[in-house]
């Protein structure tokens, strides 16, 4: 294959110890056996409910956590094998977003010292140009020249987003983990956002892993997307597929439960019952068959490897049978709705005009 | 609304913080009610004060730096911003139950789930000893937690977050209140979660015929959710409508904004609408509209008169100058 970013069986496991000698008592399968691959300028979704691996398989990519096995290769090159100086150059290639902007920004430091650090570090400005690239980065983000001098308590959660982004952006990167760079955010803010991702993705052609627990927000920045449950992908399928025919009951029981704004589409369907399971003692055969309606004795005893149905793959003994059971009637937003959209919009357009 | 059924009802509400030396008005003028058995969504965004006003409600605004500025609460007949403290603590987790976002930091660490349900029914109904314990695991019962005999016992730590909120709602409703206040229930939840809590809390009304406050930023939820609707802006309420009519016939340009914002999940991708601009820190003395800065119909008028909340049809008021927009046909 000559995709950009190739993930063949990826794993984290965690050792859990206890006692005074620090015996390891078991591990923590946060991640197990993951693969899957990114194109340029492409988005593939990660996405599953808290503790579900999503954020370590992000971490394991750019070796921010160690992973216990598997390979991860860019442009052909194995990451995983690199030594310690040669990481650090492949670090300009593969960035990451993190949720929380304030917990990842530097507080001591300006934007415009936060943003020169890696142009510095990496060669790719000098001391007397930096200021301008800074400048630029910014502008291209959507923040001001004069954002420069500030701290990031002093920036709104949006805006210290974009600082995040600018940063992951300095290096020129091939590929942004995005770690849930929208979930801190307000709608509205959020939707700028988003929009800022894939305007700069179409703009310099950059791989996306975006990690994410909302399927709405997947539908919009997505090609591809792949379900995590309990450490393992159970199903991936290019969006449009994905949300038209989901074939995996977790799958399904996701984009049910998502609350749709209509309130015409009130969901009456019964929501999946019980929680997570400990990823410590995970469920024999089928990790989500304690929770699943259709569970039947196979699906407890072996575990369902991914297979391929059209282009979708699917870790489910009974993919094939369930999948035209449900589908999602798609909805559009009220007729009034749209249309007093449309006059605001004329309104802002005269007014920039 | 008629007032003469209300069991919530709000006036003029204004809520002012005191810090560093200027004020923060982070509740301006905000009137509701609320019937029983009914469900009243609040939206608004990060700082729209939809949470300092469901505090407001309980009393709990930290005085200082809080201070009521205005109006009146009147909850059954009483107006509860000239209620004594001690009234006040009847009230709360009594006749007012809440629910908060982060149900580790609600509930007390040190103490088992069972412990602090039977504290709350010692004080409000004055049960004790086995009846309590036994209403306790009734209640633990009720909300879906499974072996509650058993989880009874169990400290906060030891359950998942889904657990913990079942908990927090089976002590804000132990004591059958008349008005539940759930300040962004399931935010801190999975979506499977999320249903689930969300499944729970329409039972549960359905059951005991309280009021329900929603407070959420998610329109979601409150789609599928709520009766009837408050959006709130910038301290002041912009628009309210009984759900349905708030959604198919939206009035407000920010209501209208923040519903094209939401990405929705059922229909295919595209770029998404946003609003240009942020919201105006709260202590900038504005005169006109809240939303001008970011409106691109507003005149002279919006900037400098503050628009009244008016009535456009039946139970559904908006507060803009340029209500109802004009559509060309």
């Amino acid at each position: 294959m000559t995709a950009m970013l190739d993930v063949r069986g990826l794993t984290k496991h965690f050792p859990v110890r206890r006692g005074v000698l620090r015996r390891v008592v078991g591990q923590v399968q946060a991640v197990n056996d993951v693969s899957f691959e990114v194109a340029d300028g492409e988005t593939l979704a990660i996405v599953g409910e808290s503790g579900c691996g999503k954020s370590t398989i992000g971490r394991a990519l750019l070796r921010l956590t160690e992973p216990t096995a598997g390979s991860v290769q860019l442009d052909g090159e194995d990451v995983l094998t690199l030594p310690a100086e040669d990481m650090r150059t492949m670090r300009r290639r593969m960035q990451i977003i993190f949720q929380d902007p304030y917990a990842s920004l530097n507080p001591r430091m300006t934007v415009s010292e936060t943003l020169a650090e890696p142009l510095l570090l990496h060669g790719l400005a000098s001391p007397a140009d930096v200021s301008d690239r800074v400048a630029t980065l910014l502008e291209t983000c959507g923040l001001q020249p004069w954002h420069a001098g500030r701290y990031p308590h002093e920036f709104s959660g949006g805006q210290r987003q974009r600082v995040g982004i600018a940063r992951a952006l300095a290096t020129r990167p091939r590929l942004i983990v995005c770690d849930e760079p929208v979930s801190a955010l307000d709608v509205s803010v959020q939707a700028q956002i988003v929009n800022l991702l894939r305007d700069l993705q179409a703009e310099f052609g950059i791989g996306y892993v975006f990690i994410s627990h909302d399927l709405a927000v997947v539908r919009h920045m997505a090609s591809r997307v792949a379900v995590v449950y309990l450490g393992r992908i159970v199903e991936e399928a290019p969006v449009a597929e994905l949300f038209a025919s989901p074939r995996h009951p977790y799958t399904r029981s996701l984009i049910a439960a998502a609350p749709r704004p209509d309130p015409a589409l009130r969901n009456t369907r019964a929501p999946v019952q019980g929680d997570l399971p400990s990823a410590l003692a995970p469920p024999t055969g089928c990790a989500f068959h304690p929770r699943c309606a259709l569970a039947e004795a196979r699906c407890r005893s072996e575990r369902p490897v991914l297979r391929t149905i059209g282009t979708t793959q699917v870790a489910c003994h009974l993919a094939d049978e369930s999948a035209a059971s449900e589908t999602i009637t798609d909805s559009t937003p009220a007729d009034a709705l749209r249309r007093r959209l449309a006059v605001l919009d004329a309104a802002r357009q005269q007014e920039t005009a | 609304m008629n007032d003469t059924t209300s069991l919530l009802e709000i006036r003029d509400l204004e809520v002012e913080f005191h810090v560093g030396g200027t004020v923060h008005r982070a509740v301006q003028g905000v009137s509701f009610s609320l019937e029983r058995g009914r469900t009243l969504g609040v939206v608004g965004e990060s700082g729209c004060g939809k949470s300092v006003t469901s505090l407001a409600i309980m009393r709990l605004v930290p005085q200082p730096p809080g201070h009521y500025a205005g109006g009146q609460i009147v909850f059954d007949g009483q107006d509860l911003l000239s209620q004594p403290e001690s009234a006040m603590r009847r009230l709360r987790g009594g006749r007012i139950g809440m629910i908060f976002q982060e149900p580790m930091t609600s509930l007390n660490p040190v103490y088992t789930c069972g412990t602090q349900i039977e504290e709350s029914l010692k004080v409000h109904s004055g049960l004790t000893g086995k009846a309590a314990r036994d209403r306790a695991i009734e209640m633990l019962d009720l909300v879906g937690l499974p072996s509650p005999a058993t989880r009874v016992d169990d400290y906060p730590h030891q359950l998942s977050g889904g657990q913990r909120q079942r908990v927090m709602i089976a002590l804000a409703l132990a004591n059958d209140p008349d008005l539940l206040i759930a300040d962004e229930p399931t935010t801190a939840l999975d979506v499977t979660i999320q249903a689930q809590i969300l499944d729970l809390m329409g039972d549960l009304r359905a059951r005991t015929g309280a009021a329900v406050m929603l407070v959420t930023h998610d329109l979601g939820v409150v789609a599928q959710t709520c009766d009837d609707v408050v959006v709130m802006y910038a301290g002041r309420v912009v628009e309210q409508a009984p759900t349905a009519a708030l959604f198919g016939d939206p009035q407000h340009p920010y209501t209208i904004g923040l519903m094209a914002a939401v990405p929705r999940i059922d229909t295919a991708a595209g770029r998404l609408a946003t609003i240009p601009g942020t919201v105006p820190p709260p202590w900038v003395k504005q005169s006109g509209c809240r939303f001008a800065s970011r409106c691109p119909l507003a005149d002279a008028q919006c900037r400098n008169q503050d628009p009244p909340l008016r009535a456009v049809s039946q139970g559904h008021a908006v507060a803009c100058w340029k209500a109802p927009i004009e559509v060309a046909a």
